[in-house]
């Protein structure tokens, strides 16, 4: 199933707020739903992927922009 | 009398000067001297620099003129490494754990561009090498290996004998940062099997500007600093001697003294647990009961650790973070991302040898409602970041 993402764009911002704004996005999902996160803080590169993990949501890819920074694209999961 | 006022749990940073230490100082800035001239006062500045050398060294099992005295901490690893690899014919390969003090980190990725090759050896979540991924770093062209006795962010203690016995197996050193164990666990380079060890002065009770590096006979290192044939040519520079004297005394005092404490220390790491378990969403980092006894990291998730140690120094409790997250660099923790662990808002814990339950207490009162409160800023600042993307 495909759904059209939900983007957060946190570009120029510093942690935590990366992943208190991705919290909230996936929070506001529903279940299967895909939420994008650009950002390009160094710590939200180490944190996003670990947020994912300690809350059991599913990283399905981390992209470099050439622009600088990342795209994280989590789906939730539950 | 306690050393300091506040509610100071920031010892693995720095620790307040041992009695012994500020007495042996004092005695020996009246008594100047230059240890390398030749007349009375001369000879009673050596007495004193010998004696201060074989009683460190005996603290560490290592023999006195393996001692090179130094600055610091962060100047013995530069030495180490720099020297050993300056000294070096055919070995051109180093191998770090990948959670290293930046004082061994920085001073082996700077040889990469000198014609040395660096590997890397990650760590599990608890910040622990994999002795079998250490094992697959070492070659036969290993020069050193450099894994620390303690990790100083989460204080993890790494498997020191089982590196020394991989390094030695092909002919590599091993180094061994221990600025974070000597005084307060046992160390014994012999135990450790450490070819070289880094200690530093003002982490256990010493004066800041003092430290060592133990170098084996089997090291053969170029110095970094020249100018002149002090401790052995391996560095130069007048000695320390009153810095050294109290450096010594404190250790002495220290190596006695600890062993008493490390369960009253490991009792204070619990009822911290115990305290940080009523706030939500905090992850505790290393590996808790097996790690340095005084020593508490964790991070509290969606708050700035640096916010949080504002508000707790306006309540008058002094703690590290690991998280830099407003200062000018940006990076993350290393130590923490390479555990995989949250980076943001993350605290370090750590005891001094007279902290009391109520320092414990004092910090897990005025914690729930300092993290409530940054919690609720972070709320609004991304409620009001998302009104302004509409």
């Amino acid at each position: 199933m495909t759904t059209a993402a939900t983007t957060v764009d946190c570009l120029g911002l510093a942690c935590p707020i990366p992943v208190v704004r991705l919290a909230r996005a996936v929070a506001s999902v529903e279940v299967g739903g895909l939420v994008e996160l650009l950002a390009d803080d160094p710590g939200a590169r180490v944190d996003i992927p670990v947020w994912c993990r300690l809350k059991d949501q599913q990283l399905v890819a981390q992209l470099d922009r050439p622009e600088g920074g990342w795209v994280f694209q989590v789906r939730r999961s539950h | 009398m306690r050393a300091v006022a506040e509610t100071y749990l920031d010892a693995a940073s720095t620790t307040p000067l041992h009695p012994r230490a500020r007495a042996a100082l004092v005695d020996a800035l009246d008594g100047f001297g230059d240890p390398s001239r030749l007349y009375g006062r001369a000879r009673r500045a050596r007495l004193l620099l010998d004696r201060s050398r074989e009683q460190l060294a005996a603290a560490v099992g290592a023999a006195p003129d393996e001692l090179v005295f130094t600055s610091g901490g962060t100047e013995a690893a530069n030495l180490a490494v720099t020297g050993l690899a300056r000294a070096a014919r055919r070995r051109r390969h180093l191998v770090v754990s990948a959670v290293e003090h930046t004082s061994v980190l920085a001073p082996a990725r700077a040889l990469t561009g000198q014609g040395f090759e660096v590997t890397e050896v990650g760590v599990d979540h608890t910040g622990r090498v994999d002795p079998a991924e250490l094992a697959a770093a070492v070659r036969d062209d290993t020069l050193l290996v450099c894994l620390q006795h303690a990790n100083h962010e989460v204080g993890t203690i790494q498997p020191v004998p089982e590196a020394a016995a991989l390094a030695h197996e092909h002919g590599a050193l091993l180094l061994v940062d221990a600025c974070q164990t000597v005084g307060r666990l046992p160390v014994d380079v012999a135990d450790l099997g450490a070819d070289l060890l880094v200690a530093s002065g003002h982490k256990v009770y010493g004066p800041p500007g003092t430290g060592f590096l133990v170098a084996s006979r089997r090291a053969r290192l170029r110095p970094v600093l020249v100018g002149d044939e002090r401790e052995r040519r391996r560095r130069a520079g007048m000695e320390n001697l009153p810095g050294i004297a109290a450096m010594a005394a404190a250790v002495a005092a220290r190596v006695a003294e600890a062993p008493a404490e490390h369960d009253r220390m490991a009792g204070l790491a619990g009822r911290l647990l115990d305290g940080l378990a009523a706030i939500p969403e905090v992850v505790v980092h290393g590996d808790p009961g097996q790690g340095l006894p005084h020593l508490v990291a964790f991070s509290i998730l969606y708050i700035e650790g640096e916010a949080l140690l504002l508000l707790l120094d306006a309540k008058g409790i002094a703690v590290h973070s690991g998280s830099s997250c407003t200062a000018d660099t940006q990076e993350p923790s290393h130590v923490l991302a390479a555990m995989g662990a949250i980076t943001h808002g993350s605290v370090r814990v750590s005891f001094l040898h007279d902290a009391t339950d109520a320092d414990v207490d004092h910090l897990v009162e005025v914690l729930p409602a300092a993290v409530a409160d940054l919690r609720e800023m972070a709320e609004l600042d991304a409620q009001a970041i998302e009104r302004e993307s509409r």
